[in-house]
């Protein structure tokens, strides 16, 4: 099946989505986090009545404005490309999608926008509190905002609470509350939420160390940062252990996934896992190329020990999944693209069945559909039926890719730790700053972030490949047949269009940095 | 210029190339330009997911 697909087509489209989901990613995180900062800052003002944190309060708001102005709306051109270059796959998801993002729509970006306008313009013209209110307000609004399309994305990673109905071609919604409190969902959502937290806090740390290298704005300097280091040190805390969760349901519900994180080929219990290591293409291999390790450092046990809990317990490797394992349970993907096969020509024969009015057969074909024993059996392996006739290498995600964005954000994220807690303990002893090695660790480490939510937003996307709802809905699928040239097209007019809105993001931002708070 | 206005030079140029180009010319909701009913949108689909 799909002989005739066009990769380029698949990825062109996949690369332009890409391209637009990482740009939009570079504004979300900053304004999930610092709105939260802005909020406890102008708590403090509202509370002490010093006008110091009214200073902190509008430096840092203005900040966030900005960013929140150049960001905002950059999401919509991922709903556009779902329209027209993922059009198949937007409909076969259609009710999931609709949802959430019409709550989005309606609740949440309605609390945002409505309450951000009260919140910058509100200075000396409502009551404190309300204007305080509308800053806490603007902050959950984000964070609900971003609710809805993490769970979205869970779904695709893990679809629950749906039915799929083969007349409308689409899934269908049984049970919103198995959506939205799908164990996936919920770590997603704590994870995204707190990697921001932890982004937003370096942020602050960094710029205002900046002050601190000049010696100028010092007393709002030393404020900001004890304040974000607390944060920092509280979301990096919680980051890691949701990071931890993570890697457990990952290791469950997408062993593949796993697997490639890992580089892990050959399964095995009492797995170790690989601390850090450099890779290289063994061109040679047997079915297709396989990453081989140059040199590695490894923990021994640890593998096994974070998913089980215990040293004994069986990670399963690439060549496990793709072959099949017996021992472990692990069907082969012949086996399971036979099964997939039989599926999609089920839902072939229906759908012929259903144009030349046999109602006796349709009925017959649709009654499959809601039998709990043939879905497990055939349903549940859907997607595979498309790589009947082709190679299995292309249903193994890119291991070098995964590997790499795993370990990076993984080591990060400790650096991150040990910083947020280094800056909190000096803060509280009134001595950061008096060290200028650590004030310019300070800013080099401000990107570094960003670098880290990336990486996780790659392995999420890239390890599950090659599957957009997974198991059931490949990317050669869920592609609209559009020319690549075409595709071509608007990718690098959203390359232009994007890299000349970061050029003006960091403009803005390093000349009202350079300002500082004192016109304020 | 100041600042604010710089910025709400860039929100207003930004929403006029992605609702006034992009959408118009690059962006059409193909399903929902190409046929008239959902039952179509369905076959389509259908059709493309059996007969790809």
């Amino acid at each position: 099946m799909l002989d005739s697909i066009d990769m380029s087509l698949v990825d062109w489209s996949r690369g332009q989505f890409a391209l637009t989901a990482m740009f939009h990613w570079i504004f979300v995180p900053l304004t999930l986090g610092l709105s939260f900062i802005v909020a406890f800052m102008h708590t403090i003002y509202v509370r002490t009545g010093d006008e110091e944190w009214k200073r902190i309060t509008k430096f840092w708001m203005k900040l966030f404005g900005i960013n929140f102005a150049i960001g905002v709306a950059t999401g919509i051109i991922l709903e556009f490309e779902f329209g027209t270059n993922w059009s198949n796959y937007s409909w076969f998801v259609g009710d999931i999608f609709g949802a959430p993002l019409a709550i989005e729509g309606i609740l949440a970006f309605f609390l945002e926008s409505t309450f951000i306008a009260v919140m910058f313009f509100g200075w000396n013209k409502v009551s404190k509190r309300f204007h305080l209110t509308a800053s806490w307000l603007t902050a959950f609004g984000a964070s609900l905002s971003a609710v809805w399309i993490l769970v979205a994305n869970a779904w695709m990673q893990h679809p629950v609470g749906t039915v799929f109905n083969p007349d409308m071609a689409r899934n269908e919604m049984i049970n919103f509350w198995d959506v939205i409190f799908s164990e996936v969902a919920v770590n997603k959502f704590l994870h995204t939420i707190g990697s921001s937290f932890l982004l937003a806090s370096i942020f602050v740390i960094g710029v205002s160390a900046y002050f601190l290298l000049r010696k100028k704005e010092v007393l709002f300097a030393k404020r900001s940062t004890v304040i974000a280091s607390v944060f920092g040190v509280m979301a990096a805390i919680g980051t890691i252990a949701t990071g931890d969760t993570s890697a457990r349901i990952v290791a469950r519900e997408q062993p593949m996934k796993f697997a490639a994180m890992e580089a892990l080929y050959e399964g095995q219990t009492h797995a170790p896992l690989v601390a850090i290591g450099a890779m290289r293409t063994d061109t040679t291999r047997f079915p297709h190329p396989r990453e081989e390790f140059i040199f590695k450092i490894e923990i021994p046990n640890a593998l096994s020990y974070m998913v089980f809990l215990t040293p004994s317990g069986f990670i399963p490797g690439i060549s496990d999944l793709v072959y099949g394992n017996e021992e472990h349970n692990y069907m082969s993907y012949e086996e399971r693209i036979e099964r997939g096969a039989v599926a999609i020509q089920t839902l072939k024969e229906l759908k012929k069945a259903k144009e030349r009015g046999d109602q006796v057969s349709y009925e017959a074909l649709r009654e499959k559909f809601s039998d709990p024993i043939w879905i497990d059996q055939y349903y549940q392996h859907f997607g595979f039926g498309y790589y009947k006739g082709r190679e299995l290498r292309e249903l193994i995600p890119n291991v070098k890719v995964n590997f790499y964005s795993f370990h990076v954000m993984v080591i990060l994220g400790g650096h991150f730790l040990i910083f947020t807690m280094l800056v909190l303990w000096l803060s509280l002893k009134n001595r950061w700053g008096n060290h200028k090695w650590l004030l310019w660790v300070a800013m080099i480490t401000l990107p570094m972030p960003w670098i880290a939510s990336q990486a996780g937003w790659v392995l999420a996307e890239m390890g599950r490949q090659p599957w957009v709802v997974y198991e059931l809905m490949p990317n050669i699928t869920a592609v609209t047949r559009l020319k690549p040239a075409a595709v071509q097209i608007t990718f690098w007019i959203f390359l232009l269009t994007f890299t000349l809105l970061f050029i003006a993001e960091i403009r803005i931002m390093l000349s009202q940095i350079k300002k500082g708070p004192e016109g304020e | 210029m100041t600042w604010g206005r710089r910025l709400w030079g860039i929100i207003l140029l930004k929403l006029f190339i992605m609702f006034a180009i992009l959408r118009l010319f690059f962006f059409p909701d193909l399903l929902k330009r190409d046929f008239d009913s959902d039952e179509e949108r369905a076959s389509y689909v259908l059709e493309q997911m059996t007969n790809p």
